[in-house]
């Protein structure tokens, strides 16, 4: 009986392990395939048939891509926004989560009952696309940060945090005579570095990957972030035509150009990555704590 | 400080509104600092839902929000009565629906399995690899499936020639708009939805495990009588959760797949609000096409919340 249930139990634990295992390997194939594809030349690409290791290197698509300053104007476009908008997010963020964190604040309940509604209801797309318009921020790159300085999410996530701080240290603080901004950046945020962290990394994943502010509000092809241009350059090559602004008289990208702009665009999530996966699982438990 | 001293001592107050008064006065800089924040919610969020009142009338941008005509219901009666909305309407329940049944349980067996892992490292470094698709936007998704899956050169379309078969023109037809649209969505976020039932399946009181074991359950009956039932409120949780999102399927993601050739079955509320308002002007007419999705949100994770209510559940708020 014991024995049985053993071999059993080690036949389930393998085809278990096995079956993972295969679904990592299809999670992650997709990309393994699009990045070695981007180092090879497209004849090799088209004739091949290859899935994870050509036969033959290139680095022409790259060459190409950084032989145009487009692919470099969007990446700093893109740049520019994650950094400042991550910065100015946190600060906002912060300084918004303190003062709900302080049970002493009359009116906090009701704050904090409009900001929740936000998550539940929402003027839509039109309206606030509207809004923006009449602030007269169409075009301009602070139409991509100011539309989403907060996530509620985010906000209830710190304040929580903040709260489980242990009152004493601000109340001997305020004894010492220190300001509720001093209180802030002198205690509260060093002793929050990992929520900081975290949240910034959302913020900063967010900021980078911003496609529809900017599809909404920039009309200005100079100034699009690197995911409408990527988007552009593969829906280009794909001969799709959702999208009027499309220049017909460029022949279409190669394959592997495509994949080395797909490349790019990634880079820098994946650089930030390990640390994401360091503090990540904390922040999504932090958030399941109701508010 | 001579202030913050004779608050500490504590008098009673003749009056408690002028105890509140200083009160206020007293968290001057507290209020200052969650003013930014505040103005951000009025102007970016409260503000548009007052906008919402352009669904009533017929908004002229010159105009602005006071001076355009009242004209009622007429674009709700409007969006009733054309067949497009139907089917638009019907497009985005079909998704959702999709969503439901092919999507929710997946993270669901995902957790069980990684839980039956015993090898640490082996665990971590799945969680590694399928947590990564979450962080990458619907750009990048949408176009390495666009590369892989195209009629010239993409590798599953070469695969099915090598292989023998036809090739199969996945983006541009309607036929395969629906499973793409799923695979993605499972690709994307099916690893990092474990996250939760990881952590909750973590909090499960090992005894029970032991006192099964000692009772001779097989592996696969402790999950069925162990894990899941104490997994059942976080499952109850996000189903509510994911039916408040009936109709936010992601605007991007299906618009990113949108194209001529696959709009009878790919063009959602959303992606029409979108056409319809930004690119046409027809500014009231789409508002309220979302309003009435926005509304229809609401009222079902309140109804949703009340059934898990019901049900002896905790429920969201």
């Amino acid at each position: 009986m014991i024995e049985d249930r053993t071999i059993n139990g080690r036949i389930f634990a393998l085809v278990n392990y096995l079956l993972l295992t295969i679904i990592a390997i299809i999670t992650v194939l997709p990309f393994l395939h699009v990045v070695a594809g981007s180092f090879t030349t497209s004849a090799e690409l088209a004739v091949k048939r290859f899935i994870l290791i050509p036969t033959e290197w290139s680095l022409d698509a790259y060459r190409f891509i950084f032989s145009t300053n487009t692919i470099f104007r969007a990446m700093g476009v893109s740049v520019g926004v994650t950094l400042i908008g991550t910065i100015f997010s946190m600060l906002i963020t912060s300084l918004m989560a303190y003062g709900l964190a302080r049970r002493d604040l009359d009116g906090r309940k009701y704050i904090m009952f409009l900001v929740v509604f936000t998550m539940l209801f929402s003027g839509g797309l039109i309206p606030s696309f509207l809004v923006v318009k009449e602030l007269g921020l169409i075009d301009k790159y602070a139409a991509l940060i100011l539309p989403s300085t907060i996530s509620a999410f985010n906000l209830i996530i710190l304040k929580n945090f903040f709260q489980n701080i242990p009152e004493g240290l601000e109340e001997s603080a305020k004894i010492d005579g220190s300001s509720d901004f001093g209180i802030l950046f002198r205690i509260v945020l060093p002793l929050s570095m990992p929520a900081i962290a975290t949240l910034s990394l959302f913020y900063a994943v967010t900021y980078w990957n911003t496609y529809l502010s900017a599809i909404l509000y920039l009309n200005d092809s100079a100034k699009w972030p690197i995911q409408v241009l990527l988007r552009q350059i593969v829906v280009l090559a794909s001969g799709l035509d959702t999208s009027p602004d499309l220049d017909a008289s460029v022949p279409p990208p190669e394959q592997t150009l495509k994949m080395a702009v797909i490349v790019v665009a990634t880079l820098p999530i994946l650089c930030v990555y390990p640390f994401l996966q360091k503090h990540f699982a904390k922040g999504a438990m932090l958030g399941s704590i109701k508010g | 400080m001579r202030e913050a001293a004779i608050e500490n001592i504590k008098v009673p107050a003749k009056r408690p509104s002028s105890e509140r008064k200083r009160r206020i006065w007293r968290n001057k800089w507290l209020y200052a600092m969650i003013a930014p924040g505040v103005l951000y919610f009025i102007i970016f969020k409260y503000i548009p839902m007052f906008g919402l009142v352009i669904a009533f009338q017929d908004f002229k941008p010159f105009f602005g929000f006071t001076g355009s005509e009242w004209v009622g219901f007429k674009h709700f009666v409007r969006l009733f009565t054309e067949p497009d909305f139907l089917n638009i309407l019907s497009n985005t329940l079909i998704l959702f629906a999709m969503n439901l049944i092919f999507y929710f349980p997946v993270p669901i067996i995902l957790a069980l399995m990684l839980n039956e892992v015993r090898i640490n490292f082996f665990k971590r470094l799945f969680q590694s690899l399928v947590y990564l698709p979450h962080f990458l936007s619907w750009v990048i998704i949408v176009s390495i499936s666009f590369v892989m899956l195209t009629m010239d050169g993409g590798i599953i379309n070469e695969l099915l020639v090598f292989f023998g078969f036809e090739k199969v023109n996945f983006l541009l037809s309607n036929e395969w708009f629906r499973p793409v649209y799923i695979i993605q969505v499972i690709w994307r976020e099916a690893g990092w939805g474990t996250i939760i039932y990881l952590a909750a399946i973590a909090s499960i009181d090992p005894q029970l495990y032991e006192a099964a074991r000692m009772d001779g359950a097989s592996r696969l009956r402790q999950v069925w009588h162990i894990t899941l039932p104490a997994i059942r409120s976080v499952i109850i949780v996000l189903l509510i959760l994911k039916i408040g999102d009936v109709l936010e399927l992601g605007f991007e993601h299906v618009y990113l797949l949108l194209n001529a050739m696959n709009r009878d079955v790919a063009e959602i509320i959303d992606t029409y609000v979108y056409t319809a308002g930004v690119r046409q002007g027809q500014f009231s007419y789409s508002t309220a096409i979302g309003f009435f999705k926005s509304l229809v949100g609401l009222i079902l994770v309140m109804f949703a919340n009340y059934l898990a209510k019901k049900m002896g559940e905790e429920g969201v708020y």
